[in-house]
């Protein structure tokens, strides 16, 4: 039995991508087609074909679709071939710092996509990258209201700050990744507290039954998957004025942030 | 239809990813085909070099001047490594074995110093670009290959024109006779393998104004460069920047004409074509 602290729905190839184009649909002016690059990297692969049917689906013209293998070196060719496809919209499925590598090759032919996305990229370099601006990306938590409203999150995101310098790691900010791995604790923490137990078979039944209240947001794992369907605790950043900052859904946005459209 | 900007540009985009290919195979086809040491280490240092580059460009140095410092200093850690596989008397086979061995300690030197996490030198080299027509030439990659260029040739020259170099081609190629007639082969297996290191200290420089740099990419450039040192022939400074520009500008048409996720295969591809159809030009 596993417990993912991913914050991931069922079939978030679905839910993922209607999550961005439902935050690109409420912008002035939403875009009208779509140029979808990928990794080959199996859980960004399988999102970002579930992105072509839901564009499809939504009326987005598609017309550019790229794949390319995990740890690609050049990406010239590929930002030559996005700037002649002139999309409304780049829905880049990469992560770490291939964002960053294709952001680089598209300034050295001097172009910037109108909206773009990126899957899951490493986020200390994005927010050096000039060229970053205005870029969206999942995440499940930020360093701002509504998150940092939870005294638990403060907690860990001032001992991560110290932890972090003194390893000396070039970003310290608390997002996706170290929420989750958080959250992972927290869930180990409440089931074993709530069991006065750390036998493998107590904690998972008790989990089976009880939600666990995260610093992402409430987990759970009653249905037939981790969660139900629509019910995951993604939500959609945009990086302004050099901060990653929530836009999507608006009741988590950060004070004031408001999606930058094209 | 793909346009000729494209065209253009893909090709352009080659070239210069070539001519990096080109520049961290130098050092490596000369310690293969001069000294007969497959020094894997070489990519190591190369992302060592880079990330001393970054640091020191950090501090506020030229990025081209740390040259200055790394090369000297790289020279001294390839003697130094040289010394150590000629004192143990270490097989041409079994160097690929040990210098494994290094490449993987000094990867974690870099991550011990710099941890795993992404890096990315900043310079004003970085914002300059020019447009020629159509074409994009950014300035980082054009120092590349003007740097690749001229060092290969340079390299290439001393080994046909000089008595070093001819004394450095006639200890391969025999090195009893050689020493027969006064050529000092242990002295150029040093200085050679000096110099192999201080091209990994310059290649790293180019990998840094171009690249974003993490410890675990070392081993993202292996295949490439073996493919590009193989074809080139081995021992041949010119052959690994010309068998790059060639991997290169087949992978960037690749990716601009077909699918980018075809690209990989193109560097295995010509070398297997070349080990099928010419043979003995790899071998030389």
């Amino acid at each position: 039995m596993q417990f993912s602290t991913s914050g991931g729905g069922f079939d978030i190839e679905n839910v993922w991508p209607n999550l961005v184009l439902d935050a690109l649909g409420s912008t002035p002016k939403p875009p009208k087609t779509i140029a979808i690059v990928t990794s080959k990297f199996p859980s960004l692969h399988f999102i970002s074909l579930g992105a072509r049917e839901v564009a499809k689906k939504r009326g987005l013209t598609e017309v550019l679709f790229l794949e390319y293998e995990f740890g690609n070196r050049d990406f010239g060719p590929i930002a030559s071939r996005l700037k002649e496809a002139k999309a409304d919209f780049i829905w880049f499925g990469a992560g770490g710092i291939d964002g960053v590598l294709l952001l680089d090759a598209m300034k050295k032919i001097d172009y910037q996509p109108p909206m773009h996305f990126y899957m899951f990229p490493a986020p200390g370099p994005m927010v050096k990258t000039p060229e970053a601006r205005n870029a969206l990306a999942f995440t499940t938590f930020e360093e701002h209201p509504p998150f940092t409203s939870n005294p638990r999150a403060v907690q860990f995101i001032e001992a991560y700050h110290v932890k972090g310098k003194a390893a000396g790691m070039p970003d310290v900010s608390v997002d996706l990744l170290a929420s989750i791995c958080y959250s992972m604790w927290q869930t180990l923490e409440v089931a074993a507290n709530a069991t006065k137990s750390i036998d493998d078979k107590t904690l998972a039944a008790w989990l089976r039954k009880n939600p666990v209240d995260s610093i992402m947001g409430r987990l759970r794992w009653d249905g037939p998957q981790n969660f139900i369907e629509g019910k995951d605790l993604y939500k959609v950043k945009q990086l302004q004025g050099g901060k990653w900052l929530v836009v999507w859904p608006t009741e988590f946005a950060a004070p004031g942030a408001k999606l930058i459209g094209n | 239809m793909p346009s000729l900007t494209l065209l253009g540009q893909s090709i352009l985009s080659g070239v210069f990813i070539g001519a990096l290919y080109g520049l961290l195979g130098l050092g490596l086809t000369l310690s293969w085909g001069l000294l007969r040491q497959i020094n894997l280490a070489h990519f190591a240092l190369v992302f060592l070099g880079a990330y001393l580059n970054y640091q020191l460009a950090a501090a506020g140095l030229d990025p081209l001047l740390t040259l200055a410092v790394t090369a000297p200093a790289f020279f001294v850690l390839g003697v130094a490594l040289h010394w150590l596989l000629a004192r143990y008397s270490v097989s041409p086979l079994n160097t690929l074995l040990v210098t494994f061995g290094f490449m993987v300690m000094i990867e974690s030197l870099i991550q011990w110093v710099w941890t795993a996490d992404f890096r990315r030198m900043e310079t004003h080299y970085g914002n300059v670009r020019w447009k020629v027509g159509e074409l994009y030439v950014p300035l980082p990659e054009l120092l590349t290959l003007i740097i690749a260029v001229v060092l290969a040739s340079a390299v290439w020259a001393t080994l046909r024109y000089t008595d070093l170099g001819k004394a450095m081609r006639a200890a391969s190629e025999d090195a009893p006779v050689a020493a027969a007639f006064g050529v000092n082969e242990k002295l150029l297996a040093l200085l050679l393998s000096g110099a192999c290191a201080a091209f990994a200290a310059v290649a790293g420089i180019c990998l840094a104004l171009s690249h974003t740099m993490a410890p675990a990419q070392i081993y993202a450039w292996i295949g490439v460069v073996f493919a590009a040192v193989m074809i080139g022939g081995l021992g041949n400074p010119l052959g690994p920047l010309v068998a790059g520009i060639f991997i290169g500008v087949s992978e960037a048409l690749t990716m601009a004409l077909i699918a980018p996720a075809w690209a990989p295969l193109v560097s295995f591809t010509l070398l297997i074509a070349f080990l099928l159809f010419r043979p003995q030009r790899v071998a030389a």
